[in-house]
């Protein structure tokens, strides 16, 4: 047990090593950082003043080492584009992905385990048919025309919903929130919809599957005939015994919500750290790509890791085959 | 005793059927009979393809070609007259007084050759990966594995975005908008290749055991000839199930990134592109501009996802 952890714990070490030299050399190989800070202006006597003093004379490992250094303690440098220290940028756009993705991942997940108990009791009923139709052709769109379509319905059409931005925002310390004003709360609605519809068939459709295998077994069989009532079978007997899976396929997606927070966001102008990202490529801002990139591994990293364990805390056959990887 | 008259035997002439005979009576051509959903999704990706091959010669216009626009054709609804010119426009014009039905077929053929692209791409890196891993095995199938793995738990849209960005600081400004769809190719290829290699390394596993292949060891065959011409051919089906698949999710990454303005250039505009454009109308009422470069890319997508399902279930009934 200890050998595994240990194990994957240097794996994910090797990984984010990895990631960080791709980050890094995102900065060596794309032009030269003297040409953009020095002016038209410039003597020799000056680069080579300015290049001992950011240490870029100095061999590769060593100027590696010292990107890892600073990546470490959170510092990414200066963007490009707004001259301001890319660690300040992210932490003013991180609530906003943050807040958006908490609301959808919960979307997804009451609605996702909602339906999927629903369509798995009800396994030929007409709502359940149309339930499943409807998620195949869900899954089939990609996710920003979704967000237009939403749009189109619900802005457009119906003028309900803003589409676009935040709404009011109020300051609590260092975190500016959107949950506490009425225009904050209705400008969620539509991107936290877009965001977790994805998620939300996928965790239906695995529940709906476990539940019918769950149903299938003895003891459920068992447990109406002691007489329970139907909903208690359900719930309290079925619907436990399917969760260890759908805790860890919610824990990777996790993840992801992250990642297709991007395209949310641009769909929505919503001002968070995706939308920052896709300025960034379109502008080629490398700091701010290499802390994207940067923070987007640990936290896959960290919450493969976490997944992985959780694995091996749960099922005690993978205790005794020690050599799962 | 009797004489029985012995028949003299004769020459019984067997017709050897055509090959199209062969195909049409085989379980897959059956099966496919069989299913309304894959051969209208069938007709439906022909139907794409072929408009956008032949787009210069079906598209009214060319809508790249600067002397035939009119600005003073700009957002003419489908169907109606330009107030001003009095030209009609099947599916209308956008801002600048493009057709829009030429502009989705000249859109359909980028997004069409990058996804095709991006798939060969893929899957030539994945097959060779994938065989190279099952077939020689020790330290470079655990790198290739490892490497694959750790790409796995990273969304494939989010790699194709990094790799794209990456690509693009690389590349000199003059080029970039020139190199753009060649690094979309790229970008998405790389994110896709470890669906293959893994199904490929599987099967292999199990055909480099048998006998076929000892006695091509026997007989002499160096490793790249057994890896290619004799293991290959036995774990083509199961990939050629993942290629279909893959495709439309290379479609839809396209047009994903392409949307998110980090794919194909103005200047080569895809329906991603279109779509982008057209978002922007949403809200002024020209609805036709995003609309039908929409449509066009779910027919698409859906019609390719539905036939890679079916081809799935129609190759390997135990998938069910």
């Amino acid at each position: 047990m200890l050998a595994y952890i240990i194990r994957r714990v240097f794996q994910s070490i090797i990984v984010l090593l990895v990631v960080g030299l791709v980050a890094f050399s995102m900065f060596t190989f794309v032009g030269d950082p003297i040409d953009n800070m020095l002016g038209q202006e410039r003597t020799q006597a000056d680069i080579d003043r300015l290049r001992t003093q950011l240490g870029l004379d100095r061999p590769f490992i060593v100027q590696y080492w010292k990107f890892l250094e600073n990546a470490v303690q959170g510092n990414f440098g200066i963007s490009y584009r707004q001259g301001r220290p890319v660690s300040a940028i992210i932490a003013e756009r991180a609530p906003a992905t943050l807040e958006l993705a908490l609301v959808s991942g919960l979307f997804a997940m009451i609605l996702g385990i909602g339906l999927g108990v629903f369509t798995a009791i009800r396994k030929n009923g007409i709502a359940s048919n149309l339930i499943m139709t409807l998620s195949l052709v869900g899954v089939s769109l990609p996710t920003f025309l979704i967000g237009i379509l939403l749009i189109y319905v619900f802005s457009v059409e119906l003028d309900l919903l803003p589409s676009f931005g935040r709404g009011e925002t109020v300051m609590i310390g260092n975190w500016s929130t959107g949950f506490l004003t009425k225009s904050g709360l209705t400008a969620l609605i539509l991107p936290a919809i877009t965001l977790g519809l994805y998620q939300m068939t996928l965790i239906m459709r695995l529940v709906r599957s476990e539940m019918l295998e769950v149903l299938r077994q003895d003891y459920i069989r068992f447990a109406r005939a002691r007489g329970l009532r139907e909903r208690a079978v359900n719930f309290r007997h079925a619907l436990k015994n399917t969760l260890v899976p759908v805790i860890t396929v919610t824990g990777l997606q996790l993840g992801s919500i992250i990642a297709f927070a991007i395209i949310t966001e641009t769909v929505f102008q919503w001002p968070g750290v995706g939308l920052l990202f896709i300025n960034a490529i379109q502008f080629v801002d490398i700091p701010v790509m290499a802390a994207y990139l940067m923070l987007i591994s640990v936290m896959f990293v960290a919450i493969n890791l976490v997944v992985d364990l959780l694995y091996f805390a749960i099922d005690p056959r993978l205790r005794i085959d020690g050599r799962h990887a | 005793m009797t004489d029985t008259p012995v028949e003299k035997a004769r020459p019984v002439r067997v017709q050897n059927p055509s090959r199209l005979k062969t195909f049409w009576a085989s379980d897959f051509a059956y099966a496919f009979r069989r299913s309304p959903v894959a051969m209208v999704s069938f007709a439906v990706v022909m139907l794409l393809v072929l408009a956008a091959l032949f787009a210069p010669f079906i598209a009214p216009f060319d809508p790249f070609d600067p002397g035939s626009l009119n600005l003073m054709n700009g957002f003419t609804a489908p169907g109606t007259p330009n107030a001003f010119t009095g030209d009609s426009f099947w599916l209308g014009t956008d801002d600048q007084g493009r057709d829009v039905f030429s502009t989705i077929l000249y859109g359909m053929r980028i997004s069409l050759f990058v996804g095709f692209a991006a798939v060969l791409f893929a899957m030539a890196l994945g097959i060779t990966l994938g065989l190279i891993a099952g077939y020689v095995g020790g330290w470079t199938e655990t790198l290739i594995m490892r490497v694959a793995d750790v790409q796995l738990t990273f969304p494939s849209i989010l790699v194709a975005m990094l790799i794209f960005g990456v690509a693009k600081g690389v590349t000199p400004v003059e080029y970039r908008d020139q190199m753009a769809i060649w690094v979309l190719i790229v970008a998405i290829g790389l994110s896709d290749w470890v669906q293959f290699a893994r199904v490929v390394r599987g099967a292999t596993l199990v055909e480099k055991n048998k006998e076929y292949v000892q006695a091509a060891k026997l007989i002499g065959r160096s490793s790249p000839a057994i890896m290619m011409r004799h293991i290959l051919p036995n774990v083509l089906s199961p990939v050629l199930v993942i290629a279909t698949i893959s495709l439309a999710l290379a479609i839809i990454a396209e047009a994903t990134l392409s949307f998110l303005g980090v794919g194909a250039p103005p200047t080569q505009p895809s329906l991603g592109t279109l779509i982008r454009i057209g978002q922007g109308f949403l809200f002024s009422g020209e609805w036709w501009i995003l609309f039908f470069p929409s449509i066009t890319l779910l027919a698409l997508a859906l019609s390719v996802n539905l036939l890679g399902d079916w081809l799935r279930d129609a190759l390997n009934p135990k998938l069910r």
